[in-house]
């Protein structure tokens, strides 16, 4: 009758309501927005990319599946070994490189010098011009004719006055140079984000260091380099992926040349996939990178994990 | 174990002087602490004899020996900092060993001084933890501990309690004294708390703007500080300072008020000065002076009551309650015996 019908029983919220309001499913909510981004710009381009390996797709006609038949081409093909190889090399000399030149200028610009802002300023250089400016920068360095280090070689009387070096012309040549521009692009990222680490550590170290009888070395040795470890650990793992994955330097420099000596992975992919029409070929060649990648992540991860005296409750 | 000899020091950064010439001469095994209020150069002090400043003028001896251009290493000192700085990264165990790795001592001898340590300080069970995985009061045991495996001749300390709550502090300042007592080394101490110096020294060295203003035993000071600074300085609460001029038999402030007190200096009749009075040196005397209270704060043991006389404000406490209320009169009067005067223009103490 009328009676039942003003009786307000309060209904119980749907499931949608609550998991609008529960505070695990809350957290969810708020990822949403970019799990959505992350879905649609990563994982979707690269699903499509290993699907696109397993097909004999070209440009301008869609393929058929074709199983791993690129992969097994690509095992047989010379080119792509060599390109493997030489991005491994790549990889591991400029890094070791950067590495090495990063940690020794960040120890170097923490110390106390005249003109320190404008030291470190200049130290960035090299990564804020663009990459294909400098690569045009180091045509010049690394030309036949006009190249610095053929001049510095000749002054210095290693070569004589009309002898010349086809720095990008000779495989072996061409591979040192593109390393060598890689190492002059990667060092300031290193080399600055080293020295913001050195910086947390507290002056009062090294005092306590300096008076317990360390050397200049042993305070490096025991002091800042076990300190500076999860940083590096960060550091090496963004340089590896950046240096594994790179193409804007090299397609700049020398476009894989001379005869292919200086092709990475990812140049090689661009070539076979987008210049020679062959997309299948191409995907596969880029998706063959994901286990490289894919490794140095794993190794990383593991060195990052945090170490023992990190844990705890903040004692600063 | 060894003397410390600070001559004539002083220190400049560039242009900016901050230590005006220092001298202080520590005997073997004394406990010395430097006090003073912030940015006095207490730690400037200390860290020039541990040689991680440069010395610009004046000459620091360790023993017989002059320091002004020995490594920091060579000096056998050993230092404990304000934050303790201990390696993070290495555990307790680690931390106190360091020192003697570095010199490559054998590991029976490591172990065996760092499991000494250890028990002085009773940190046997935290061997293996980290510094993150302490307390305040722990990482602070290590720091010390730290020191103690080095076996130095010299121990600095800067600050080493500031960072604890009062009860803590407290527990350490009786561990550290009793620890000096049982290794009897030098023992140079910063503190900015006069309690501490109060309790813990051998001597105190007050210092002030870069100049030592008093150096002497604890109740020396108390007793017979040699300038208002001093005066002001040491004492919990603060002395009660009065300004006015001697008169036969007395001293009238500016209020005209006349204090009785014990003897005046000669010939000091008629001269400009300030009276010290030390807050627990006031007595209620029915014959007294009458003091209006203001505030009256009772912890227990004593009262403390900040009262006015005649226009003049004074801090006092006394061991008695008192159930005085704001507004009301109390009759009060100086110890005439612990009456301090000090000159007015130079402060300098006239008796
Ligand atoms: N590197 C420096 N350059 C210039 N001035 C400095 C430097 N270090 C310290 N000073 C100055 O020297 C003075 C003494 O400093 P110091 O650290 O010795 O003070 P302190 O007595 O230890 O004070 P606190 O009790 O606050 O620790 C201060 O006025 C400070 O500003
Ligand atoms: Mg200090």
């Amino acid at each position: 009758m009328m009676a039942s019908a003003s009786i307000v029983t309060p209904s119980e919220p749907g499931l949608f309501e609550r998991l609008k309001v529960n505070r695990n499913w809350l957290g969810f909510w708020f990822m949403v927005p970019a799990m959505i981004f992350l879905l649609f710009f990563l994982a979707w381009p690269l699903l499509l990319g290993m699907w696109m390996s397993m097909t004999d797709m070209r440009i301008g006609r869609g393929g058929s599946f074709v199983g791993f038949e690129n992969y097994q081409f690509l095992l047989d093909d010379r080119d792509f070994l060599r390109a493997t190889a030489f991005t491994l090399t790549y990889t591991a000399v400029a890094s070791v490189f950067k590495f090495a030149i990063g940690l020794y200028l960040a120890i170097l610009l923490n110390n106390n010098m005249p003109f320190k802002a404008f030291i470190r300023a200049i130290v960035l250089i090299p990564f804020i011009v663009p990459t294909v400016l400098s690569a045009v920068a180091f045509w010049w360095i690394f030309d036949t004719q006009f190249s610095i280090f053929t001049w510095l070689l000749q002054q210095w009387g290693f070569l004589g006055k009309d002898q010349f070096i086809n720095w990008l012309g000779d495989p072996f040549l061409a591979q040192c140079s593109v390393i060598f521009a890689n190492i002059w692009r990667g060092i300031p990222f290193i080399a600055i984000t080293l020295l913001a680490g050195l910086q947390t550590v507290s002056p009062s170290l090294y005092e306590a260091a300096t008076l317990d009888g360390a050397t200049g070395w042993q305070r490096f040795r025991f002091v800042t380099y076990p300190l500076l470890t999860p940083i590096i650990a960060v550091v090496m793992t963004f340089s590896v992926l950046f240096t594994f994955t790179d193409f804007q330097l090299i397609w700049a420099m020398t476009r894989g040349g001379p005869v292919n000596a200086t092709h990475l992975m990812a140049t090689l992919s661009y070539q076979r996939g987008i210049l020679g029409g062959r997309l299948g070929e191409g995907a596969a060649i880029a998706t063959a990178m994901v286990p490289f990648l894919l490794a140095a992540i794993m190794i990383s991860w593991f060195g990052l994990q945090r170490r023992k005296w990190q844990q705890g409750e903040n004692n600063d | 174990m060894a003397s410390v000899d600070v001559r004539g020091v002083h220190k400049a950064y560039g242009a900016t002087k901050v230590i005006h010439g220092v001298d202080i001469a520590i005997k073997d095994g004394e406990f010395v602490i430097l006090v003073g209020p912030s940015g006095c150069g207490k730690s400037t002090l200390l860290r020039m004899i541990a040689g991680l400043e440069n010395i610009t003028g004046g000459e620091v001896a360790i023993g017989d020996r002059v320091v002004n251009n020995v490594p920091p290493k060579e000096r056998d000192i050993a230092m404990v900092f304000q934050n303790y700085a201990l390696y993070p990264h290495m555990t307790v165990a680690d931390n106190m060993a360091f020192s003697m790795k570095l010199r490559k001592a054998p590991a029976s001898e490591i172990k065996e001084r760092v499991d000494k340590a250890a028990k002085i300080l009773g940190l046997e069970k935290l061997l293996d933890r980290y510094p993150r995985q302490l307390s305040g009061g722990q990482r602070q045991r290590v720091a010390m501990g730290r020191a103690i495996v080095r076996d130095p001749q010299v121990f600095l300390f800067d600050e080493p309690l500031s960072n604890l709550d009062a009860k803590l502090r407290v527990q350490m300042r009786t561990e550290i004294k009793e620890l000096h007592q049982r290794l009897k080394t030098t023992t140079i101490y910063v503190t900015h708390d006069q309690i501490e110096a109060m309790t813990m020294a051998d001597k105190i060295v007050v210092m002030h703007d870069g100049i030592v203003e008093q150096m002497g035993a604890p109740l020396e000071l108390y007793d017979r500080p040699e300038n208002l600074f001093v005066a002001g300085f040491i004492g919990s609460p603060a002395m009660n300072f009065i300004k006015g001029a001697i008169e036969k038999g007395g001293f009238r402030d500016m209020q005209g008020t006349l204090w009785t007190i014990g003897k005046t200096p000669a010939g000091s009749v008629g001269k400009k000065a300030v009276m010290g009075l030390r807050p627990e040196h006031i007595m209620l005397d029915p014959k007294g002076l009458k003091a209006t209270v203001h505030v009256v704060e009772p912890t227990g043991s004593e009262t403390q009551v900040v009262a006015d006389v005649g226009g003049q404000t004074l801090t006092c406490v006394f061991r008695e309650r008192i159930s005085a209320l704001p507004g009301e009169a109390i009759m009060i009067s100086p110890d005439k015996t612990v009456t301090h005067l000090f000159d007015a223009e130079s402060g300098k103490r006239l008796h």
